[in-house]
């Protein structure tokens, strides 16, 4: 199979894996647009992405994005580890034009992944599979926007968190977004730089987005 | 104005592929108008002199364009110039008192034979998997029986120009080939005489270029900044197009 | 004595090579594969001709000393490839290519030959193209051509900057397309050491494997020499460093004829020496000739300044500016061909006007060009050789002239070829610039890449079927047989020996004496007494050499110094052979000038009277004289002249 055999065609699974998730980023970012101006409206969001069986499909397709974005990564560095030989160069120096991120996108996506953990910790666990699971706690697993107010209203340390963890999602969007259309071969000399700079904006778009939201939330928590 | 500078040379010496290597450290008084290599050579000189065997390094043209030259110098493949070989590289590069630090290549695709010298043949396995045009010699058509935009031959000699030195790979994080094998792929994709077996070519070069044990491409560009002859990265997007085109047309 | 025969078939010129492939014996393709062939050398004729006979069907086994077939040093040919094409429908034809070629060699080439080079330069560009060679083009998307030095008409082809590049690689694909197909056995890192004769016959190599140290036996039913020329004899010149001429000088020792090694050629623009570091000389594309203009002062006191450095070139003011080649040759000018060019700045610096700090240098001025195209044009036609120059100089070519100054760059003569390029060895070819080839007594710009190309692609492939048509009865050589048992013990106990010397003098040192001698004594001028003494000191030197030489290490392993002794070694000996060819010749023609030999102007005189022929030297032996054989060269169909560029 050359999606599993070919250097490309496991290029071209991360590159779609990878644009998939970004256009959830896309979706959640719109979320939690919609919690900034009105918890109740978010709340109805919840509702609406409960334990229905399309919530849960788009749940499992998600995390199995994920996976395979996550697992074909590891397979890449390790891979890419063993092509660089057994002997490290002594000196080294970054070339002039290498994004710092492009080189280190295996340990941001490590970053990404400890901060998506948490984050399923404070929501998802609480909502999605508290629901499944029947288990409740004191706050109603359907009541997304008291979550909300519960993790991050006046709570420095997560809001301190979640804003590292967007800062490395930036970093990793910076060359994630051109380097998957790359790979997918839509790119050529003039579009070179537009790429780039389409991926900066995309990047910044949906990162600045999240943490302007972030410190809204933490400032004043859910709109009225 | 070139002047005398002192330098000092941290080399790596090897005495085998197999054999550990370690770096060597000589002083170097040196104008500043002598080539890198011809400063090499004056060292091996006085090495000879002294009775010992003189370091080990490839090079054969000096003028930029055989690739046989390698070196990485300083954290850069062909040392800190752009868009030149080892070969084109002056000592009016460095400062005097500076420390310059002179390695092989370093990748699982090009072993050490020794010293500094290393094994590319591995780039000639993958030409020989699909880097040309099927045609034997004699009852070819007239040159101008098909014309070509300009545009797309001038395309296909800026990635021609490639010099299959290997800085490409030696300078990767991920040890991959992408840019050397994407510039012949481009080059014979751009031109109607190669685009008879693109699909071909493309998945028979990527191919070997896997099994050779290169890595994995992930659009550092890396490989078009110390590109000595500048082979842009737009290539390897037409190589992924190429491939990706013949692997759904499968 | 032998006789000569260079087996130029009979008929009109123009029908030579017609006839001869319609008549000449063939190989069946069942056949083809029980024959093996060696090829030694990737170059353009080397790779082309491997690729090629492959194709047809021979096993072939081809070698290279770098470590793959693709760094030959073809590679840096920058202007362009000649061809008759008349794309440009300025009345080329292949006759004109020829006569060119004939002329621009003084007459000193086979009109045969020289005739066939111009009949095939057509098919090259051909074969090119359909390889996928990016040739420069027209908005219309057809070839375009450019103007090169000795030509009235546009002919050369070429790929920006990088000509030798492209078409090294067009022939290195077809070698690779054959190498992974099987029918090439590819051999890197290899150097040619001797040539094997079986009753008489060239049957095999000795190889010394460079990585291993391991002396190799390789046998085959024909031998093919395409190793290139000899003028790193010269130490400082335009080849790569590992260029060299043992290959042809062993096949020389075994008995194939050495002709006119006098006849190299000095390239007038190169980058001038700067001192005795120096390792190599870099050549400024010949194609900078179309715009920049070649001046020398035409005061000496200016001259003075400039050598002092107290001035730059820009402070001559334009009337005390001595524009020579325009003066002395008004038809040709600047483009006039290489010999003529490189003489002139010798004779401008020899009387004191040189304008750098050796008083070695003439200036290649782009400002008339600037103002005229404006600095971009000429940034888009030149960029990059300007780039270059910089780096090397640290002196910017947009501002100040470039300095240049004649250096050397190709070898007209090699090893005698017949009309099918076999030597006097039967078996034994030899293509490119290893054979003493179609330029005569010098070579025309963009000439070099034709020739090579037309050996390897169409010629060779079918002049050997006519040897090999009779050997398809030869069973394989066993590697085992005495002869390949003596000539493997004759390398091994000359290594030993050059080991064991572990006198005081390194490898390069000597070779930089030999250059010294080599550029005084039998470089752009040379007499009779010069000469004289030339022999007699590289005879000492050789002595020195083989009783004061030291290389460290072993070897039976790796040993690049060892390597490049085994060169020097054999430097020494053409350098001597050079001067004997030169002492021989008394007259001047092409890039073979002697002082005593010239016109009232100072230009070349040719005796067509004595010296109609070429030398042809045949070995005898390590400490006796070589004997001259003599090949008449008939011309039957143009009237030789004294080459006039003036008017």
């Amino acid at each position: 199979m050359w999606l599993l055999n070919s250097s490309i065609g496991r290029k071209l699974v991360m590159s779609i894996s990878g644009l998939f998730l970004i256009l959830f980023l896309l979706f959640h970012l719109c979320m939690n647009i919609v919690a900034v101006f009105s918890g109740e409206a978010y709340n109805m969001v919840c509702e609406f992405l409960g334990t229905n069986w399309y919530a849960l499909v788009g749940t499992l397709v998600l995390a199995a994005g994920v996976l395979v974005h996550f697992v074909y990564a590891w397979i890449l560095t390790m891979q890419n580890r063993k092509a660089r030989g057994n002997d490290r160069y002594a000196a080294t120096a970054r070339p002039k034009g290498v994004e710092w991120a492009s080189q280190n996108m295996f340990v941001l996506g490590l970053i990404v992944i400890l901060g998506l953990i948490l984050h399923l910790s404070h929501f998802w666990a609480n909502m999605m599979l508290a629901e499944l699971a029947g288990v409740h706690g004191e706050i109603a697993p359907t009541d997304g926007a008291k979550f909300i107010n519960f993790y991050f209203q006046g709570n420095i340390v997560n809001t301190i968190l979640y804003v590292i963890w967007f800062v490395a999602l930036w970093f990793h969007l910076t060359h994630g977004f051109w380097s998957a259309i790359q790979t997918l071969g839509w790119n050529n000399n003039i579009w070179l730089g537009r790429w780039e700079c389409i991926s900066k904006w995309v990047a910044t778009i949906i990162c600045g987005l999240f943490v302007v939201i972030t410190i809204i939330f933490y400032v004043n928590g859910v709109g009225a | 104005m070139d002047k005398d500078i002192k330098v000092t040379l941290k080399v790596w010496r090897q005495k085998g592929p197999k054999a550990k290597g370690q770096f060597e450290t000589y002083p170097m008084e040196i104008h500043q108008s002598v080539s890198f290599l011809e400063m090499l050579d004056i060292l091996n000189e006085r090495l000879v002199k002294e009775g010992k065997e003189p370091i080990v390094f490839d090079h054969d043209c000096r003028e930029g364009i055989c690739g046989m030259c390698s070196l990485y110098v300083n954290g850069h493949p062909h040392g800190p110039a752009t868009g030149a070989t080892t070969c084109q590289l002056y000592m009016r590069r460095f400062q005097d008192g500076e420390t310059i630090t002179i390695e092989p290549w370093r990748s699982a695709g090009f072993p050490v034979i020794r010293d500094l010298m290393v094994d590319r043949s591995a780039y000639d396995k993958i030409m020989q998997a699909g880097g040309f045009v099927s045609v034997n010699t004699g009852g070819v058509p007239d040159a101008n029986a098909i014309p070509i935009p300009k545009k797309d031959a001038d395309l296909a000699m800026d990635a021609a120009a490639c010099i299959g030195c290997g800085a490409c790979a030696a300078a990767c994080k991920n040890g991959s080939a992408m840019l050397f094998v994407s510039a012949k792929v481009s080059q014979l994709a751009l031109l109607p005489q190669g685009r008879v077996e693109a699909a071909r070519r493309a998945k028979a070069m990527v191919a070997k270029m896997d099994e050779l044990g290169f890595g994995n491409c992930t659009n550092t560009r890396a490989c078009e900044m110390e590109c000595p002859k500048n082979i842009s990265v737009s290539n390897i997007a037409r190589l992924n197009r190429e491939f990706l085109k013949a692997k759904l047309k499968d | 004595m032998a006789e000569i025969n260079s087996k130029i078939p009979q008929g009109p010129l123009a029908e030579k090579w017609t006839n001869y492939k319609a008549h000449q014996k063939l190989v069946n393709p069942a056949n083809k594969r029980r024959l093996d062939i060696i090829v030694v050398g990737t170059g353009l004729a080397g790779a082309s001709a491997a690729a090629s006979l492959a194709e047809m069907g021979f096993n072939v086994l081809n070698f290279c000393i770098q470590d793959s077939p693709r760094r030959a040093h073809s590679i840096a040919a920058q202007g362009g490839i000649n061809a008759a094409k008349n794309y440009q429908n300025d009345g080329d034809s292949v006759y004109r290519l020829f006569y060119d070629t004939i002329k621009g060699g003084d007459y000193r080439a086979r009109e045969a030959n020289v005739y066939r080079l111009a009949e095939v330069s057509n098919n090259i560009i051909d074969q090119c193209v359909a390889q996928g060679v990016p040739f420069a083009r027209e908005y219309g998307g057809l070839l375009d051509n450019r103007s090169f030095g000795g030509a009235q008409v546009s002919r050369t082809f070429y790929a920006r900057g990088q000509t030798g590049q492209q078409l090294l690689l067009g022939a290195y694909s077809a070698l690779s397309r054959q190498i992974g197909k099987g029918k090439v056995k590819m051999y890197t890192r290899h150097e040619m050491l001797d040539v094997v004769l079986v009753d008489g016959r060239a049957r095999g190599i000795i190889t010394r494997n460079l990585i291993t140290g391991k002396i190799e036996r390789y046998a085959a039913h024909a031998v093919v020499v395409a190793t290139g020329g000899y003028v790193n004899t010269f130490f400082l010149s335009t080849n790569a460093m590992a260029s060299n001429g043992s290959a042809a000088w062993q096949c020389y020792k075994k008995g194939a004829y050495f002709a006119n090694p006098c006849m190299v050629q000095i390239h007038p623009t190169c980058i001038p020496v700067k001192g005795d570091f120096q390792s190599k000389l870099t050549l400024m594309s010949e194609s900078l000739r179309n715009d920049g203009r070649i001046w020398v002062p035409k005061k000496l006191e200016d001259a003075k300044a400039l050598q002092a450095g107290k001035k730059k070139g820009k402070d001559i003011p334009e009337e005390d500016r001595d524009y020579y080649l325009e003066r002395r040759y008004p038809a040709f000018g600047n483009l006039v061909p290489r010999d003529v060019a490189s003489r002139a700045a010798k004779e401008r610096c020899d009387a004191g006007y040189g304008v750098n700090n050796t008083g070695l240098a003439v200036f290649l001025d782009f400002s008339d060009a600037i103002n005229r195209l404006g600095k971009e044009v000429v940034k888009q036609k030149y960029g990059n050789l300007f780039d270059m120059y910089e780096e090397i100089t640290d002196e910017n070519p947009y501002e100040t002239p470039m300095m240049i100054y004649p250096a050397l760059h190709y070898s007209m003569g090699g090893l005698w070829v017949d009309y099918e390029l076999m030597t006097s060895i039967p078996g034994l070819f030899a293509i490119g610039e290893a054979n003493f080839s179609d330029h005569g007594a010098n070579r025309l710009g963009a000439s070099a890449l034709m020739q090579g190309l037309a050996d390897g692609y169409f010629v060779l492939p079918y002049t050997i079927q006519n040897y090999l048509s009779d050997q398809i009865q030869v069973p394989r050589f066993s590697t085992d047989l005495p002869e390949f048992e003596a000539a493997e013990k004759a390398i091994k106990d000359r290594i030993n020996k050059l080991m064991n010397i572990k006198g005081k003098e390194t490898v390069d040192s000597i070779h930089k004496r030999l250059g010294h001698i080599m550029w005084e004594h039998i470089g752009m001028a040379r007499d009779e007494k010069g000469l004289q003494e030339a022999i007699q000191m590289l005879k000492d030197l050789k002595k020195e050499f083989w009783s004061n030489v030291f290389i460290p290490g072993s070897g039976d392993d790796q040993n690049t110094e060892l390597e490049k002794a085994l060169r020097v070694a054999d430097f020494l000996e053409i350098g001597e052979l050079m001067a004997r060819d030169a002492l021989n010749r008394a007259e001047s023609c092409g890039g073979h000038f002697r002082v005593e030999h010239q016109t009232e102007e100072g230009e070349a005189l040719r005796h067509d009277d004595k010296f109609m022929y070429v030398a042809c030297w045949e070995y005898q032996g390590e400490d006796k004289d070589p004997v001259m054989l003599k090949e008449d060269l008939n011309y039957q169909f143009v009237t030789p002249q004294t080459r006039n560029y003036k008017k």
